[in-house]
C-alpha cells in the first residue's frame, strides 16, 4: 500500500500530495468498505439456517395420504436406503443425526420424520421434489452432495413424490441435527452454489428410447434410488462424480471409500456371463453367493437395502451392469517370490484353512469361498486387509439370519502381504502381488 | 419388512446339492475334474482382475467348486469365532487377562453389552465394527452362549494382595456403602459374583478393567440404559476410593466358578435400566 499516507514532515511529496492522499484515501476506505461487505456476507451464509421452530405440520395433499402411494414410497425408500445415512446407531429410523466423515469435514445426516420444527413436517410436495431433483434446502440453500443429489435427480418424479408421502407417514421424532463440521470453504452455501453450477446437472438419465424395459429399469436404480455411484464411482478433488462415456450416469469404475479400508469395485461388466449375472443377483438379495460375502459397507447396503428389492429389479440391475462395457482387464501380475507365496501358505493353513478350507473353497452359506472370490482380485487390496484385518458378520439377511462371524487378525504388515499374495497368487489366481507398504498404509 | 416385498429364499442350497462332492482326496479332485481345470489354466482369463474375474466368470469359481465342500459345524461356537479370538476359547478371558472373560455371566448383561458396544454408548471401534448392524435378538443368541459356558477360573487372584488401609476403605463400601452409595453387594451379590441374569460379577477382572470402567462411567465415555445407576455410583465416588476399590476387587479369589446368584433376591437400593423388569425399588 505504497499510496497510504504517512506523516508530510517525513517524506517529500511531488505535485499534488493533497489530490494523492484523498486518493489513497478513498481507495483505503472503498476496500475496507468492499471486505466488509464481502465479509458480512460470507458471515451470513456462515450463520446456521434460520429455525424454523414455530413451522407448522404441512396439510398433506389428497394423494400424499392415499396408501397406494405410500405402499410405493416404502418400496423407493428402501431401494434408496435413506435409512442408512438416516439413522443414528442405536437411534429411532429415520430420525438422524448420523455422523458422516468426508474429505471435506464431517457432515450429519438429518432426522427425515415429519416433525415440523426439526425435520420435515413443514415440507410441502414441492420443498421435497426441488430438494432430490435441485440440491436445494427448504430456505433455498444449496444442500451438500453428500446427500447424494446427484443421483435422486434421475429419479421418477412420482416415485420422489412417494417417498414424500411415505416419509410424511412415519412416526414424527423430535431430534434436531448438530451442524455440519465441514471445512469452512467447503460448506459455504456461496462454494456449495459453485459446486452445483460446475459439476451437477438436474435431470433424468438420458435413457436410450429404443432400449429393453428391463435396461432401463437397471439403469435407473443403479444411477438413481440406488446411487451405486456414491460408492463406486472415483471422485474428483472436488466429490464430483465423472460421467459415463455416453452420458448414462456416472462411470461406476470402482475406488477407495474416503477412509481408505475397503475398495468398492468397479460395476460395468460385472455379471457379463450368464451364469454370474445369477451370483449377482444372489449377492444383493443374500449378501452371499459363489462370489463371497458382502463386507463393509456393502454389508450395510445388502441388509439395509437390496435384500429387500424385487427379484425383477434385482433382475434388472443385473442385466443393465453386465450389458455395461468392463474396463481394460489388468495385465496378468508377476509371478511372486516363492518364499513370499510359502510364507503366506503357511499363515493360511495355520489361521484359515479351518474355516476357508484346503482349498479356499469356503463354506456355502457359512464361509465364504476365497478361490474365485472377485474381493481377493481387486485392483486395491484395502476391502481384503480390511476383511482380515477386522473381520466381521456377514449381513443379515433372510436367507441368512444367523451369519457367522470372521475374526478379527492382527498380522505384521509383511505377514498379512504374504498371506493376500498367497491368495491372490493360487487356485488358478494370477493377481498382483500385496506389498507390506500397501498394508502399512491402509493403518 | 412393512412393504410386504416377496423375499426369496436363496438358492445356495441348491447349488450346493448340484456341487459334484463324490471324490474323497482333494487334490484328486481337482485334476479329475478336466473341464473345470481346462478353462482354468487359460492364463488371459485367470490375470484379470476383478471385472474379468467376473467375465471370464466361472473360470476361478469352477476351481473353487471342483474342491470338495468344506464342513463348517452349525453350531454357536462357531459363529463365535469371531468373539473367541480375542476373548479365549469358550470366552475363558485372554491369557494376559485383560480382555475380559465372557464364560459364565449373566446373559442378559451379555447381551446388554454387546447392543451398547454395537451402538457406541460403551465406545470400542473393533467391538462397535464387528458388530455392526447385527439385530438385538442375535446379539441375546451370543449372550446365552458365553452365559451357558462353564471353564474352570483361575484361582490365583489377578492382582496383589493391597495394604490394610485400602482394604478396609474398600471393604466398607463393597459392605456397608456410605451415604450416597450404596454397597457394592446390595447389586453384585453377597459374593460380588453378579446376580443373574442382568447384574455382572466384580471378581476375577484386572485392575486396570476395573478403574478403566468406573473412570469411564464417572466421565460419561461408558453409558448404560437409562436410568444409569452406576453411572451415578461412579460419580459418586472419590478418585482414591476407586483405586481402593480397583486394588481390592482384583486381589480376591473367586468362588465358586465364579458363577452369578439367581435373582434377584432384595429390592434393588438405585434404579437400573440394565435391570429393568426386574426393578423391585
Amino acid at each position: 500500500m505504497s499510496g497510504l499516507p504517512q506523516t508530510p514532515s517525513t517524506r517529500h511529496r511531488p505535485s499534488g500530495p493533497a489530490s494523492r492522499t484523498v486518493k489513497a484515501v478513498v481507495a483505503g476506505l472503498g476496500l475496507v468498505l468492499a471486505l466488509s461487505v464481502l465479509g458480512a456476507w460470507w458471515a451470513a451464509g456462515m450463520a446456521p439456517a434460520p429455525q424454523a421452530a414455530s413451522a407448522p405440520r404441512v396439510a398433506l395433499p389428497a394423494w400424499a395420504i392415499d396408501p397406494a402411494v405410500v405402499a410405493r414410497g416404502a418400496r423407493v425408500a428402501t431401494q434408496a436406503h435413506c435409512a442408512g445415512c438416516h439413522t443414528a446407531p442405536g437411534g429411532l429410523a429415520l430420525a438422524g443425526p448420523r455422523r458422516i466423515d468426508t474429505p471435506f469435514g464431517a457432515v450429519q445426516a438429518g432426522n427425515l420424520t415429519p416433525d415440523p420444527a426439526t425435520g420435515l413436517g413443514a415440507w410441502t410436495p414441492e420443498d421435497f421434489r426441488r430438494a432430490l431433483q435441485h440440491g436445494r434446502g427448504r430456505d433455498g440453500r444449496a444442500l451438500v452432495p453428500a446427500f447424494p443429489y446427484p443421483h435422486y435427480t434421475r429419479m421418477a418424479e412420482a416415485d420422489i413424490d412417494a417417498l414424500y408421502a411415505w416419509l410424511q407417514a412415519q412416526p414424527a421424532v423430535v431430534q434436531a441435527r448438530p451442524p455440519h463440521e465441514l471445512r469452512p470453504w467447503a460448506g459455504h452455501p456461496w462454494s456449495l452454489a459453485l459446486w452445483q453450477t460446475l459439476f451437477f446437472r438436474p435431470g433424468p438419465l438420458p435413457l436410450p428410447a429404443d432400449a429393453p424395459a428391463d435396461w432401463r429399469r437397471g439403469a435407473q436404480l443403479v444411477h438413481g434410488e440406488g446411487h451405486c455411484g456414491a460408492c463406486h464411482a472415483p471422485r474428483n478433488a472436488f466429490g464430483a462424480s465423472r460421467q459415463a462415456d455416453d452420458g448414462v450416469g456416472e462411470a461406476l469404475d470402482g475406488t477407495l471409500s474416503p477412509d481408505g479400508r475397503t475398495y468398492a469395485p468397479p460395476l460395468p461388466g460385472f455379471g457379463a456371463a450368464g451364469v454370474d449375472r445369477q451370483a449377482l443377483v444372489e449377492l444383493l438379495r443374500t449378501g452371499q453367493s459363489a462370489w463371497g460375502t458382502a463386507h463393509g459397507p456393502m454389508g450395510d447396503v445388502v441388509q439395509g437395502s437390496t435384500q429387500h428389492w424385487p427379484e425383477a429389479d434385482l433382475q434388472a440391475v443385473a442385466a443393465y451392469l453386465a450389458s455395461r462395457p468392463a474396463p481394460k482387464p489388468l495385465p496378468a501380475a508377476a509371478r511372486a517370490p516363492e518364499a513370499v507365496v510359502s510364507a503366506g501358505r503357511a499363515i493360511y493353513e495355520r489361521q484359515c484353512a479351518e474355516c476357508h478350507g484346503e482349498s479356499g473353497q469356503g463354506a456355502p452359506g457359512r464361509v465364504p469361498p476365497l478361490a474365485g472370490n472377485p474381493t481377493v482380485l481387486h485392483p486395491d487390496p484395502g476391502t481384503l486387509i480390511d476383511a482380515v484385518r477386522h473381520g466381521g458378520f456377514a449381513p443379515v439377511t433372510a436367507a441368512h439370519p444367523r451369519p457367522f462371524g470372521m475374526p478379527p487378525t492382527e498380522l505384521d504388515a509383511s505377514d498379512m502381504a504374504a498371506l493376500l499374495t498367497m491368495l491372490r497368487q493360487s487356485w488358478g489366481h494370477t493377481g498382483e502381488a500385496v506389498t507390506p507398504m500397501q498394508v502399512l498404509r491402509t493403518r | 419388512m412393512p412393504h410386504g416385498f416377496p423375499i426369496f429364499p436363496g438358492p445356495m442350497a441348491l447349488s450346493v446339492a448340484a456341487r459334484p462332492s463324490a471324490c474323497a482326496p482333494r487334490p484328486l479332485c481337482r485334476t479329475s475334474n478336466t473341464g473345470a481345470r481346462t478353462r482354468q489354466v487359460a492364463p488371459r482369463a485367470l490375470a484379470l482382475a476383478l471385472t474379468l474375474a467376473m467375465a471370464a466368470g466361472l473360470v476361478p469359481v469352477a476351481d473353487a467348486r471342483a474342491a470338495p465342500a468344506h464342513a463348517v459345524p452349525d453350531t454357536m461356537t462357531q459363529r463365535a469365532l469371531a468373539c473367541t479370538q480375542c476373548h479365549g476359547p469358550q470366552g475363558r478371558a485372554s491369557a494376559e487377562g485383560y480382555v475380559p472373560r465372557l464364560a459364565g455371566k449373566p446373559a442378559g448383561y451379555l447381551s446388554s453389552q454387546l447392543r451398547h458396544f454395537r451402538d457406541g454408548r460403551r465406545p470400542h471401534g473393533a467391538m462397535a465394527r464387528l458388530l455392526q448392524g447385527l439385530p438385538d435378538a442375535y446379539l441375546a443368541e451370543f449372550g446365552a452362549h458365553f452365559a451357558a459356558q462353564r471353564v474352570p477360573v483361575p484361582t490365583r487372584p489377578a492382582g496383589p494382595t493391597p495394604d490394610a488401609a485400602t482394604t478396609e476403605r474398600a471393604t466398607a463400601l463393597v459392605r456397608q456403602g456410605r451415604p450416597g452409595v450404596p454397597a457394592c453387594a446390595a447389586c453384585h451379590g453377597d459374593r460380588l459374583t453378579g446376580v443373574a441374569p442382568s447384574v455382572p460379577g466384580l471378581l476375577g477382572l484386572p485392575r486396570d478393567y476395573l478403574v478403566a470402567q468406573l473412570g469411564g462411567w464417572r466421565e460419561g465415555v461408558r453409558r448404560a440404559d437409562a436410568p444409569d445407576c452406576m453411572a451415578q455410583v461412579a460419580r459418586a465416588l472419590a478418585p482414591e476410593e476407586v483405586t481402593a476399590l480397583a486394588d481390592w476387587l482384583a486381589a480376591q479369589p473367586v468362588p465358586d466358578g465364579g458363577l452369578p446368584d439367581e435373582g434377584p433376591r432384595r429390592p434393588w437400593p438405585l434404579a437400573c435400566g440394565g435391570v429393568a423388569g426386574e426393578v423391585a425399588r
